[in-house]
């Protein structure tokens, strides 16, 4: 095999698990170190810059990061990544003077927003301080869109929800709530440079065909439009008994109101086994822990009706067989229906999106599906001046996909107005250095915890059931965000190997405790390679470190798999030939170009 | 700051027969210099004992004073240790070997403890035919007090300070080969490959298995000049043959040229299978590998894997018919039978 080439940044970002997995490429180890020497203002700004929302996200991020963290791959648990967030933003001190300071210099450029979600609120933080006059616009009574319609304040208070988005709206925007949008058309023949689409995915399936569906109306909402009804105090209350449809987050929140607005008696009811639930666990646990009860394998038949009045819902029972591809169907066990009493049943089973104040006769292509088709690079619809970006670009999604969406719209919609080819993307910014202090001190805590993951306080359910508005979370306190924080492996702090330095002492591959150094003699092919390592690396999402052929005319082959990250092999290196280096990683936003 | 190994190890790191990972055979974390050739040693041990499925409390390990004798601290920590006084390793391990047949010992000893202040205990040792393997980690110079030449240093070897050494060396392998070892062998602490396969056979051999293994000190005797450094022993090897031991008889399976592949069974029934490189050399006879030895040495090389091979010769306890039963299993009237037995004896003296 070649010499890996590590000039190529994306070797060593692919190692920063978790980094690599967000979205946005949240620089995750360097925020953790911050806050584990308590620098929690530096920590949130690292946050600020990549995701917009660190007080947000630290609640309510749907973690993508935390599967792939490392830690699984060698214990169990991921670190808490995503909560550890939260702690730089409950202790963080003054932030926005180190924001940008407005008012900036109009560059003489107008772009719109439809939508007030994180989508465009992220547009609007990259190019409000390069002078775009930004008009953004949304049907509600304030930013955030679904943050603030759907997410339940007792996951994500309203406080943390406008201080955040504030910082945005306070760099000058021109904001026009209550406005809903009806025609791109107009927006389109008004003077602007260039229009972005972040309205996301608002409509709530239902089931329409479902016998008793019209008759029970007035007991049956779309759990989407209920909860923004919630959040919006149009709704106050529901009946004892609550039949919840659906096994997603969605499904989720509203069981979780339910108990808050009267609810004693509630039931999730899902198609499919419990373990396929789309629902995140930690979602699923906190329902449970709250009394709701989550039945599986129970496929809605009909709303039952008495006297005008809903009294429960029919399912049938069924089983999930797999066939030898995986695939997954759900099948009647023969067993007989069942009757689940209910006074009022919200239906969360799924969000769509829907376009109607999108002109089909604009040059803004659909396809079959009636999505926009949308360049997944540059976020540019088939009109050359109209970005779409969140739920609205390809389907529903999560917040920290908006916010990686928005980031790259911004750069497009830049490099546009400034003449320049969108497709001309620029280069992350990266940064490697050795953190080398002595021959057993590095610029990092290199031991490596061995404690699980700590479980994050929760208020007493006695008190978070009576009032919607009390968060149930009650976060990390700084010395619990301490020792979490330092489970975390410094991937980031990257093992860099010179061979001109190597005299093959074998010193590193024998100290190694994961055994990822292997000296071996070079093989063509990268299985074949692989299967010669100590332990044979069978891992193949994650790459394989190859150098240069050394004096012996062998290589150094490293496994990035289980690398602790701890030093060891450096320190244990006679001549420096590995050397402990922090690579930082960052995604260029339009502000930086 | 890192005195710590992590106790995290690789998920998928095999098991052996006995059901044990390597992590139950290292020891704890090493504190010589960075790139010294013992800590290689230390891992090729912790190897071989893996390979074999020993079962860690059967290993007794023992050693005298030196940069090497320090290591057994740092492989088989749950194992036996004893760290004695500076070149009085044999006369422990001769007396542990005495009190108990049962277990593998394993004498760790520097080029200083065995070729200086220990010779006369290790000759003796050897002229005993104790069962243990006797590893020597020559680094040609006395790491621990600073790097002065020791006996083994070869003339005309540069020291790190730029003096020249005027003595010439101990031969520490045709040494023992003279003296009357039943098993010899070379190696380089560089090469795992030939190592780990040595100890092996050392181990399943059954009388004193000496093994020599050039180990650069990287901190004093790694500069250009010296002929124990990384550079110039690397490119001074010589190899008699490739060796590998066959637990089970089985055919061989290797096309080697005719006659280059030589099976030797040991005592306990394993065969030692060897692939010769070198000509005109027989492991089983002393005087072709005292030849072999010199020769190499006129082409300025160092000869490693097996050097000589003796399976004929009992060890000290069929020598001296001694008792199966490790002295700690013994009851106190077999210990000591009593004045009664031993008027018996006198009587059968006179
Ligand atoms: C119940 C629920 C819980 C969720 N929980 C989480 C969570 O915990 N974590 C997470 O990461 N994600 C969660 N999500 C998903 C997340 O809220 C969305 O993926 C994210 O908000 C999408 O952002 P966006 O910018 O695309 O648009 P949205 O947040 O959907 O905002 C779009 C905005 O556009 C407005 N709008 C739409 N059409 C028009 C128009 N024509 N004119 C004017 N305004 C218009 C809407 O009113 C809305 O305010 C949840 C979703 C739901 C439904
Ligand atoms: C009786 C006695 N004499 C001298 C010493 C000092 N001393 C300690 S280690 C050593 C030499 C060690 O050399 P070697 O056995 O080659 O070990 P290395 O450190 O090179 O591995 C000496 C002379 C001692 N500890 N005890
Ligand atoms: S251990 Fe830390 S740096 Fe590594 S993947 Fe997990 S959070 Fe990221
Ligand atoms: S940092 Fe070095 S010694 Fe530590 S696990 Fe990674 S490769 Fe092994
Ligand atoms: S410890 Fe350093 S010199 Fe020794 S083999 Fe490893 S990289 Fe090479
Ligand atoms: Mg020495």
């Amino acid at each position: 095999m070649k010499p890996t080439d590590t000039s190529n940044p994306e070797y060593y970002h692919k190692v920063v698990d978790c980094q690599y997995a967000c979205p946005a490429h949240t620089p995750v180890p360097e925020y953790i170190r911050l806050i584990a020497a308590e620098k929690y203002t530096d920590a949130y700004m690292i946050n600020w810059q990549s995701n917009v929302f660190p007080g947000i996200l630290g609640r309510t991020c749907d973690r993508p990061c935390e599967p792939a963290c490392r830690r699984v791959r060698v214990e169990e648990e991921p670190v808490a990544i995503c909560r550890l967030k939260r702690v730089a933003a409950d202790n963080k001190g003054d932030v926005k003077s180190l924001m940008p300071q407005g008012p900036f210099t109009p560059n003489g450029k107008k772009v719109a927003l439809i939508g007030a979600g994180p989508a465009s609120i992220t547009v609007a933080r990259d190019l409000a301080p390069l002078g775009y006059e930004i008009h953004l616009f949304d049907e509600q009574i304030a930013g955030g869109g679904m943050m603030r319609s759907q997410i339940p304040a007792f996951r994500l208070p309203e406080e943390v929800l406008n201080e955040e988005v504030n910082y945005i709206l306070d760099l000058g925007i021109h904001t026009q709530f209550f406005t809903y949008v009806e025609s791109l058309k107009e927006v389109l023949e008004k003077d602007y440079d260039a229009v972005f689409v972040g309205t996301g995915a608002p409509r709530g399936r239902d089931l329409p065909k479902l016998p008793g569906r019209q008759e029970g109306g007035p007991y049956i909402h779309i759990g989407i439009e209920w909860l923004a009804n919630v959040a919006f105090e149009h709704v106050h209350s529901i009946g004892k008994r609550v039949i919840v449809l659906g096994g997603g987050n969605t499904a989720m929140d509203c069981c979780r109101t339910s108990r808050r607005l009267g609810g004693e008696s509630v039931k999730v009811v899902v198609r499919s086994p419990f373990k396929d639930m789309k629902a995140s666990p930690w979602e699923k646990e906190d329902a449970m822990h709250e009394d709701v009860e989550i039945l599986d394998n129970h496929v809605p038949l009909s709303f039952e009706m008495e006297d005008g009045k809903l009294i429960g819902m029919k399912f049938q029972k069924v089983k999930a067989v797999y066939d030898e591809n995986g695939k997954r169907q759900l099948l009647p066990t023969g067993e007989e229906d069942v009757f689940i009493p209910a006074d009022e049943v919200l239906i969360a089973i799924g969000q769509e999106n829907s376009f109607p104040w999108i002109e089909r006769d604009i040059g803004l292509e659909f396809d079959q599906w009636e999505m926009p088709v949308v360049d997944k690079v540059t976020f540019r619809s088939t009109h050359p001046k109209v970005f779409f970006g969140g739920d609205a670009a390809f389907g529903p999604e999560n917040v920290i996909t908006a916010v990686a969406h928005g980031h790259q719209a911004a750069v497009s919609i830049h490099l546009m107005c400034e003449g320049k080819d969108i497709h001309d993307r620029p280069s992350p910014y990266v940064n490697l250095v050795s953190q080398k202090m002595g021959i057993h001190e590095w610029s990092y805590d290199s031991p490596v915890a061995i404690d699980k993951r700590y479980v994050v306080p929760q208020a007493a359910k006695s008190i978070t059931l009576k009032d919607r508005r009390m968060e149930v979370e009650l976060g990390f306190d700084p010395p619990l965000g301490y020792k979490e924080a330092q489970r975390c492996l410094n991937c980031d702090v990257q093992t860099v190997f010179s061979e001109n330095l190597c005299i093959e002492c074998d010193a590193c591959m024998d100290i190694c405790p994961t055994s990822c150094i292997t000296f071996t003699t070079n093989e063509d092919k990268e299985e074949d390679l692989r299967k010669k390592l100590l332990v044979p690396a069978e891992n193949e999402t994650q790459d394989i470190l190859v150098s240069d052929s050394l004096a012996t005319g062998r290589v150094m082959v490293k496994d990035e798999d289980v690398c602790l990250h701890c030093g060891l092999c450096a320190e244990r290196c006679p001549t420096s030939a590995w050397d402990m280096q922090k690579f930082f990683y960052s995604v260029t936003k339009a502000h930086e170009l | 700051m890192t005195y710590i190994k992590p106790l995290f190890r690789h998920p998928k790191l095999p098991k052996n027969k006995i059901g044990y990972t390597l992590k139950e055979y290292e020891g704890a974390l090493s504190t010589l210099c960075a790139g010294c050739g013992h800590d290689s040693i230390s891992a090729a041990i912790v190897q071989a004992c893996y390979d074999l499925s020993i079962e860690p409390h059967r290993v007794a390990k023992i050693s005298g004073i030196g940069c090497s004798s320090k290591t057994p601290a740092y492989f088989l920590g749950n194992s036996h240790g004893f760290n004695s006084v500076h070149g009085r390793m044999p006369s422990v391990a001769t007396g542990a070997n005495l009190a108990n047949k049962e277990l593998v010992y394993f004498g760790v000893s520097g080029d200083g403890d065995t070729a200086s202040i220990g010779m006369g205990q290790f000759v003796h040792a050897i002229r005993r035919n104790l069962n243990m393997v006797y590893l020597v980690m020559n680094n040609g110079c006395y790491g621990l007090t600073k790097g002065q030449d020791s006996a083994t240093a070869d003339k005309g070897s540069k020291s790190k300070a730029g003096s020249v050494n005027p003595f010439l060396p101990v031969d520490l392998a045709s040494m023992a080969v003279e003296l009357g070892a039943t098993f010899v062998a070379q190696s380089f602490s560089g090469d795992k490959g030939q190592l780990v396969p040595l100890i092996k056979a050392a181990i399943h051999h059954q009388g004193f298995a000496f093994i020599n293994v050039i180990s650069p000190c990287v901190t004093f005797n790694n500069n250009l000049g010296s002929t124990k450094s990384y550079d110039f022993v690397r490119g001074h090897l010589g190899v008699t043959s490739q060796l590998d031991l066959v637990m089970e008889k089985e055919a061989i399976s290797v096309d080697y040229e005719k006659g280059s592949v030589v099976r030797v069974a040991l005592h306990d029934g394993t065969e030692l299978e060897l692939s010769k490189l070198a000509n005109e050399w027989d492991p089983k006879n002393r005087i072709s590998a005292i030849n072999a030895i010199e020769n190499a040495r006129e082409n300025e090389q160092v000869l490693t894997g097996l050097l000589y091979l003796n399976t004929d010769y009992g060890d000290l306890h069929e020598i001296l018919d001694t008792t199966d039963t490790p002295l700690n299993q013994l009851d106190e009237a077999s210990l000591c039978p009593g004045t009664v037995t031993l008027e018996e004896i006198n009587r059968g003296l006179q």
